[in-house]
């Protein structure tokens, strides 16, 4: 795993030395995540690396899981597709079983931060245990349009921690505590996105018994409704009439998510056995992804909805021509026709597809534009200094702050 | 030597670094647009003209203000997003009056397109504001004469460059960018600081203007 003097050829000194700065403030204070999972999915993926860099900096920071089993998180996905604004029956039953386990984490677990970092509902009422110290709850899920009953559920709880933080603007709401935007980032030395030799992107091709005679059309997710795999399948057969292709729908599943074996299914249905139809359910193996995609002619993400879409990050940062539903995080990183296209339909992401493979220039001018939006704005040290910053703005309550 | 000439007061460094706060308030219509503008805070007004200095550091095709880029390109209303644009916010020393031109530039639009009051933004493409929060830090870099500030300028964040030209000048209500001020004060070489405040900052990419900045002072070393 890479230290962090070793991000300073990508990003510079001057930034190293603001987040040496702003670590020197938190000196002495204990940062406590909490999530509901230690693998899989993106909050995992991002807090494996920020805990250690933030150590490294020299900001104490833990990391703790809750438990929960299979029901709660039968729960917990029933009011994740809730959030988003699907239809789903939720019961009183499903907030009785909500409770129970949380009562249970609520008893087992130790709080000992001066901040308590909460990750997305699973492990919201936690809360009940603040006594002096902080506490933050960080919302990783489109809320733009949620399904009020589960939304007011949370809300008892979350007028109770001191800050919300949102990926997106649309995704505030009106409410009595502070709400901050941050968008989530890459790593650009993770296994998933630094550089690969092209050997490795061969050999994870063959692996697979992926050809390189036609171009690749790929989509990275896990297989989850709200990602629309089958709507991908529908945009790639659009294409395939006017242009010989192949498609990757490459994805792993993780813990807390119930549902995908039976997306996967069907997907698999839906594909017909197209040989030109690779469908790929990946063990955790970032190199296989990272190779995946520099693979790619187009990258597809093709959502319904999108807590921010960090695959659409990932594969800008590998400068590829992306196309990418208009939803959630995904227009903070795609400005359409500059940095990628958006879509808000299968026929759109069809249209899109081909206009990027028959013109390899414009592709690779807005994959270019992609990157350096990327470079900018959505690489783990941003994160880390809005981490660090936003630590500080619990004890600070003024818009210009002197440190 | 000029450039050696050593400062009355020397100039510290100092670095800016924002947070965005969201406000949980959004605008539907160029009324509500208009009315919000009145009523949130400057910090609010601060964030929408400025945050595209930050997060463009290169050019890309956006309106200098969020105002601009959202009622043109939800709203349709590209005249309105032009003048908008346009406005010249260099000319303002305060967002007070930032946002009083931002309004009046509305609400006259308004008066002779009757019709642009109709027009709406659909689910989830809203105007949100959002407010920014800013952290300003000391540096570890001082500079005592030209030529050590020329060679800190070459180095040090855009944060900073950002923090001393624009941040200063509006938001803390400075007549002008410290750097000029510094610059006729403690150098005691007026000539030099009106050309770096004569500067329209607000048509350079960041990086451009520390270039800019450097290459005027670089001038001034060689003369």
């Amino acid at each position: 795993m890479a230290n962090i003097e070793e991000y300073i050829p990508i990003v510079g000194q001057p930034i190293m030395d603001d987040l040496k700065l702003l670590a020197e403030k938190l000196k002495g204070k204990v940062i406590q995540h909490i999530n509901s999972t230690a693998v899989g999915g993106g909050i995992a993926e991002i807090l494996s690396r920020m805990v250690p860099l933030l150590r490294e900096l020299g900001v104490d920071t833990r990391w703790d899981v809750i438990r929960g089993g299979e029901q709660f998180f039968e729960v917990t996905k029933k009011f994740h597709n809730a959030l988003h604004g699907n239809p789903e029956e939720i019961m009183q039953r499903d907030f009785n079983i909500f409770m129970e386990t949380s009562q249970k984490n609520i008893e087992a677990l130790d709080i000992h931060g001066d901040i308590i970092f909460v990750h997305d509902p699973q492990p919201i009422a936690l809360i009940k245990k603040k006594t002096g110290n902080k506490w933050i709850w960080r919302c990783h899920i489109d809320v733009s349009n949620p399904n009020q009953r589960v939304w007011k559920f949370l809300e008892n709880f979350i007028t109770n921690y001191d800050s919300a933080v949102f990926s997106a603007p649309s995704f505030s709401q009106r409410m009595t505590i502070r709400q901050f935007l941050i968008s989530p980032s890459i790593d650009p030395l993770s296994d998933k996105n630094r550089e690969l030799p092209q050997e490795t992107i061969d050999s994870v091709l063959k692996k697979y018994n992926i050809k390189k005679d036609k171009p690749i059309i790929t989509q990275i997710s896990r297989f989850d409704r709200l990602k629309d795999p089958v709507g991908v399948i529908e945009a790639y057969k659009q294409v395939k009439k006017y242009i010989d292709c192949q498609l990757i729908l490459a994805g792993g599943s993780a813990a807390d998510d119930p549902e995908s074996a039976e997306v996967l299914e069907e997907v698999k249905a839906r594909s017909e056995h197209d040989k030109d139809i690779h469908i790929l359910l990946l063990p955790q193996d970032d190199i296989v992804v990272n190779a995946l995609q520099r693979a790619s002619s187009v990258i597809v993400q093709k959502s319904l909805k999108e807590g921010f879409g960090l695959t659409v990050a990932e594969a800008l940062w590998k400068s590829k021509p992306v196309v990418a539903s208009n939803v959630g995080g995904i227009p903070l990183q795609i400005k359409h026709k500059y940095s990628g296209l958006l879509c808000h339909s299968i026929d759109g992401a069809s249209f899109a597809i081909k206009q990027f493979l028959a013109n390899p220039e414009y592709a690779k001018k807005l994959g270019q534009n992609g990157r350096e939006h990327i470079s900018n704005n959505f690489l783990i040290t941003r994160h880390i200094r809005e981490y660090m910053l936003l630590f500080l703005s619990l004890y600070h309550k003024e818009d210009v702050v002197y440190l | 030597m000029p450039g050696l000439i050593k400062a009355i007061e020397p100039f510290r460094f100092y670095t800016r670094l924002h947070l965005s706060e969201l406000t949980g308030l959004r605008a539907s219509t160029l009324g509500q647009l208009s009315d919000m503008i009145k009523q949130v805070s400057g910090s609010c007004i601060y964030h929408h003209t400025h945050r595209f200095l930050q997060q463009h550091q290169y050019l890309s095709p956006e309106p200098p203000n969020d105002f601009a880029y959202w009622v043109s390109k939800v709203l349709g209303e590209d005249e309105l997003g032009e003048r908008l644009a346009s406005i010249d916010t260099v000319q303002f020393s305060t967002i007070r009056r930032l946002r009083d031109k931002i309004v009046a530039t509305i609400e006259d639009y308004l008066k002779n397109n009757l019709s642009a009051k109709l027009k709406f933004a659909g689910k989830g493409e809203e105007f949100h504001f959002i407010k920014s929060v800013s952290f300003v830090l000391p540096t570890n870099y001082i500079a005592y004469n030209l030529r050590e500030f020329t060679d800190i300028v070459k180095n040090i964040t855009i944060d900073s460059i950002y923090f001393h030209i624009f941040e200063s000048r509006l938001r803390l209500e400075k007549k002008t960018n410290d750097f000029s001020n510094w610059i006729e004060t403690s150098i005691g070489d007026k000539e030099l600081s009106d050309k770096i405040s004569k500067l329209d900052p607000y048509t350079h990419t960041l990086e451009d203007l520390r270039k800019t900045i450097i290459k005027i002072v670089e001038q001034k070393l060689r003369d």
